[in-house]
């Protein structure tokens, strides 16, 4: 009965990037789990030194082509805050409306590309059977639509052109708002259909978490105060100070703990703590998948992914029909001052952190930039030992939890695009 | 008779993938055609593929950091008859190779971490490595440049097998 193996599952598939993952199972015992983040570091933050703080934002949001605008607004909100840049209201609004289609965009990657096939008892979603192409039907749409709005307020949906320092550098057309307006409206009862979907789960895990997310005024993912749901609220620029990183040796990546503890951030963190601000009509219609949250069932980050897919739809309508963008240029810096600036905003896959210093000719000389993935990595090792456990005790052999054990990697939706790109050197090493 | 389909991989190196992300935006206009014409064997995030199969055509995106992505590069030249570079990481090791071009002194700092992680010396484009066949430049690869090509390739089917 009680058994000693390993499972070690090598390059997971249908995530961000590469990763493998071994588990420890000894006496009937699950003991460890070690998430091998085997993603190739490209040295961003070592690149960046030197450079003027306007190159800056451009050329770190290459760290991560699924999540870029996410890194280009944080990283131009860092270096506005450490060149003392105020931004107009109109530009702030941009800038919320770009990670909102980012948003729409990944997770509807995500969960219908990735999480989907698991749902169907499906390898991919190229093996969906011709009659249920209706759902990839759906699905391809609300993607689309994401990409529409990337497109017409950032100019591309990977790594977007107009967004910059200070502002924007072109404004949307009239045309490009009012078809990106029709296709939401459009889009909008597929991604409430999905919700549903992702609402009648099969999967459950419950883990008491600290749950942590950056909670705003219409849930939004650039303004706000940082709360925990252990009870801590913070400023942006305090954030770091709680953030205590943790050297992995195994991984490509580090880890981080919050206030010397593992804690989750991501959309279901994001909703937990907010969930009042989401819009009204979002609330409405996901009433009755409301009132799973606050949850602390890991898979609900799924069903919190496809309930943000209709909030940033129906915000975005709102904002789009009710404003006139006017023509506007970025606010110029004024060169001469040393300064630091931290940029933070809820990316996909949770909260994104991002420090620069100047000096005074405006030439970078720090930077940090902190992703979600990575704190996330030693809530995601703990749970996955409590989840194996859990289906040894339900007599479940090697091979299903094999299979389990991805489903639950997927549903915290990592990026190892990302993970890596915060390795610190460590100075012991050099001998 | 079904015609036959053009064997696809899609494989991922050194880079932030935002050129498979435009392959994936892609897919919103092009899935069924690309379902019907395409056989694809090898795609990490789309499906699981524990083995490598002979591949008419085979799209790459990022750069080359270390021996066993070189190895990989190789083999995958090895079983596909035509080889598309996709993004200025793949075509030009830019921007994932901009280490090579650091100072003296930033190297030395990251010297270290760069032998712990077993990266090789330099970062280099594919075509350093192998014979590639189509290089679309671009960070990340235009969308409409793809598409054309990948039209090109899947026109050409008898065209394609003679690489
Ligand atoms: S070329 Fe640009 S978009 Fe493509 S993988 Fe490289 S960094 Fe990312």
């Amino acid at each position: 009965m009680h058994k000693s193996f390993d499972i070690s599952l090598k390059n997971i598939s249908k995530i961000e990037g590469h990763t493998h993952l071994d588990i420890a199972v000894r006496k009937g015992e699950a003991i460890s789990a070690k998430l091998k983040i085997s993603e190739n570091k490209r040295f961003y933050t070592n690149a960046i030194k030197g450079m003027p703080y306007n190159g800056v934002p451009l050329r770190v949001a290459r760290i991560c082509g699924t999540c870029s605008p996410a890194h280009l607004s944080c990283s131009c909100e860092a270096v506005e805050r450490a060149m003392g840049i105020e931004l107009s209201e109109q530009s702030k609004l941009l800038r919320e409306i770009l990670v909102m289609a980012n948003n729409i965009r990944d997770h509807a990657m995500h969960l219908y590309f990735f999480c989907l096939p698991d749902i169907m008892g499906k390898d991919s979603v190229l093996d969906f059977p011709k009659k249920q192409d209706y759902l990839i039907h759906n699905a391809l749409h609300v993607k689309e639509v994401g990409n529409t709005l990337c497109n017409v307020i950032g100019g591309r949906s990977v790594h977007p052109t107009f967004a910059s320092v200070g502002g924007f550098t072109e404004i949307p057309s009239k045309e490009g708002i009012k078809k990106a307006i029709s296709e939401l409206k459009e889009a909008r009862q597929f991604a409430l259909d999905f919700a549903g979907t992702f609402h009648e789960k099969d999967l459950s895990f419950k883990r008491e978490s600290n749950f942590v997310a950056l909670a705003g005024k219409k849930f939004s993912y650039i303004d706000g105060v940082i709360m925990a749901s252990s009870g801590t609220a913070i400023l942006e620029e305090d954030f770091r100070k709680h953030l205590e990183r943790v050297v992995i040796p195994y991984s490509t990546s580090t880890a981080f703990e919050f206030d010397f503890k593992d804690f989750m951030v991501g959309a279901l963190a994001r909703v937990n703590m907010n969930k009042p601000g989401l819009n009204e009509k979002t609330r409405k219609d996901c009433a009755e998948y409301l009132k799973a949250f606050p949850s602390n069932d890991i898979f609900h980050n799924n069903l919190a992914q496809a309930i943000e897919i209709v909030h940033c739809i129906d915000r975005s309508i709102e904002e789009l029909t009710s404003h006139d963008f006017k023509a506007e240029k970025p606010v110029e810096a004024k060169i001469g001052k040393e300064g630091i600036g931290v940029g933070v905003v809820e990316a996909p896959r949770g909260t994104l952190y991002h420090m620069v210093a100047v000096d005074k000719n405006g030439i970078v000389n720090k930077s940090e930039i902190i992703i979600p993935t990575a704190q996330n990595l030693i809530h995601m090792e703990k749970t996955m030992v409590g989840f194996v456990n859990e289906l040894l005790r339900q007599g479940m052999g090697k091979q299903k939890i094999s299979m389990m054990a991805e489903r639950l990697i997927r549903a915290y939706d990592p990026c190892m695009s990302c993970a890596t790109h915060f390795l610190k050197i460590d100075w012991r090493e050099q001998r | 008779m079904p015609k036959k389909r053009l064997k696809t991989g899609i494989f991922s190196f050194t880079c932030c993938e935002g050129c498979t992300v435009t392959f994936i935006e892609l897919l919103n206009k092009k899935f069924f055609e690309y379902r019907e014409k395409m056989g694809i064997c090898s795609f990490r995030v789309l499906k699981s593929s524990p083995k490598l199969c002979k591949m008419d055509l085979a799209i790459i995106e990022g750069a080359i950091s270390t021996e066993s992505e070189r190895k990989k590069l190789l083999k995958i030249r090895k079983n596909a008859k035509k080889v598309m570079a996709i993004g200025s990481c793949a075509v030009t090791g830019m921007p994932s190779s901009q280490r090579n071009s650091f100072s003296k002194e930033l190297k030395k700092q990251i010297w270290p971490l760069v032998k712990r992680l077993h990266q090789l010396d330099e970062i280099k484009p594919l075509h350093d490595y192998v014979k590639v066949d189509i290089s679309l430049n671009g960070c990340p690869v235009g969308i409409n440049h793809l598409e054309k090509s990948i039209d090109e390739c899947l026109k050409g089917g008898k065209h394609a097998q003679k690489f």
